[in-house]
């Protein structure tokens, strides 16, 4: 086990992409090492990239990359695309973006599938991460499924969270919904170079100028980027780095954490429902109306160890 | 684990534009069930290893129209060997005189997917052929 952890310190690429491939997979000789891999990380700046299809991400994360590879730090990146639902297949095409950095040996960007989570993340992303934290990358970027305007999963997991719009974002009153823009950190309006950009900034500005949500949380920091020209990203960058301070705060720490163990249990308990020998007859009850679902999942609880 | 869906890395090597085909047959593997990384156009052969060898893919699909398949694929297979990625599938997809195609396999190119090859084909024999090391 503890192997495992020197091996990733040494900073092998092989080892950890084959890890990556056991954690993806859900390996099961994995799990007495997972503890090891978790106390080994907690350095890296963990940093959250979402928002909608064709915003920029990916173009957003290549120059981020290209920024902190000037600032001498070794960047890991887990980009998720969404998997079929009918075919379990996916397109992972976040690496186009990125293949300038392929070749160099500072930066290990591992694309995954979504394999069925509905959060903009995959089910192990969190192992991923810590396994990348545990191989000495600092920061580490995870790039979510294009996400609409509740895929919020990734504000969980991420210290720092960044929410990439378009000047075409819509009106005011989208900046106020509740959701996708309620869990930035900072906002990056990206092709800040399209007409109106300064204005979809000002917008934003004028409209998040209060915390929302959990009142450890200062208001979120506006920036205009262009990603294709560079324009805005060390500013961003500065921005990210300068946010860490607060998400580092006890406060917060403690929210993430929380936030990670409810999830955690929600998943463990339902697979542990699931392979319950009352599990089928208790879903068929409810398929035929003779059940509701939480009296259903209140009787498989107290089944369950 | 092998239920778990194939990875492949799909990627034009060299300078040629054309990467309808490639776009198709990812599109096709990926209703095949396939998680499919594509990587784009002007791949060197080092970017294509380095990337395959971080994805820790089981199969590398290479689709090339320039002519330059001689230089470029027995390089590619060499630098993935050489990250000891020794189990990895490479195929190509492509315009490929059968004179060359006996070269090619003997210098590691497992198969080679010439015009009209149909994806369901293609499919098929990456599921018989994939290996996974233990």
């Amino acid at each position: 086990m503890n192997q495992l952890v020197s091996e990733l310190a040494s900073g092998g690429r092989r080892p950890l992409a084959r890890l990556l491939t056991r954690i993806e997979n859900g390996d099961p000789e994995l799990r007495p090492m997972l503890p090891a891999l978790f106390a080994a990380g907690g350095n890296a700046h963990v940093i959250g990239i979402t928002g909608p299809p064709g915003s920029g991400k990916s173009t957003l994360v290549n120059a981020l990359i290209t920024e902190w590879r000037q600032r001498g730090r070794r960047v890991g990146i887990l980009a998720v695309d969404p998997s079929s639902p009918y075919t379990r297949g996916a397109i992972l095409g976040d690496r186009i973006r990125m293949m300038e950095h392929a070749a160099d040996r500072d930066v290990f960007m591992r694309s995954m599938a979504a394999r069925g989570e509905l959060g903009g993340l995959a089910a192990t992303t969190w192992i991923a991460a810590a396994a990348l934290d545990a191989a000495g990358y600092d920061p580490i970027l995870i790039e979510t499924v294009g996400a609409g305007q509740s895929e919020v999963e990734i504000a969980r997991l991420a210290e720092t969270t960044v929410v990439v719009e378009v000047p075409e974002m819509g009106d005011e009153v989208q900046a106020i919904k509740a959701g996708l823009l309620e869990v930035a950190d900072i906002v990056a309006v990206n092709k800040g170079d399209r007409p109106g950009a300064d204005r979809a900034a000002r917008q934003l500005r004028a409209m998040m100028s209060t915390a929302g949500g959990r009142v450890e949380r200062t208001p979120p920091v506006i920036m205009l980027t262009t990603a294709t020209t560079g324009v805005g990203v060390a500013d961003l960058a500065d921005a990210i780095e300068a946010h860490r301070t607060s998400a580092r705060a006890p406060v917060a720490a403690r929210g993430r954490a929380a936030s990670q163990v409810r999830r955690a249990m929600a998943d463990l308990a339902a697979r542990r429902a699931e392979a319950s020998p009352a599990w089928d007859e208790t879903v068929q009850a409810v398929a035929d109306r003779q059940l509701d679902p939480l009296t259903a999942a209140e009787r498989l609880l107290d089944r369950v160890p | 684990m092998t239920d778990t869906p194939i990875r492949i890395l799909i990627a034009k090597p060299g300078l040629d534009g054309h990467d309808r085909g490639a776009k198709v047959l990812a599109r096709g593997l990926r209703d095949e069930g396939f998680e499919v990384i594509y990587t784009g156009l002007r791949q060197t052969p080092e970017m294509i290893a380095d990337a395959a060898e971080q994805e820790d893919v089981d199969v590398v699909g290479l689709s090339i129209l320039s002519g330059a398949h001689m230089a470029l694929l027995p390089r590619t297979v060499a630098l993935l060997r050489e990250r000891g990625m020794d189990e990895v599938l490479v195929a190509a997809g492509g315009i490929i005189p059968d004179a060359d195609v006996t070269k090619l396999k003997a210098a590691g190119v497992a198969e080679i997917f010439g015009p009209g090859t149909s994806i369901g084909e293609i499919a098929r024999y990456f599921r018989e052929h994939v290996r996974r090391e233990a």
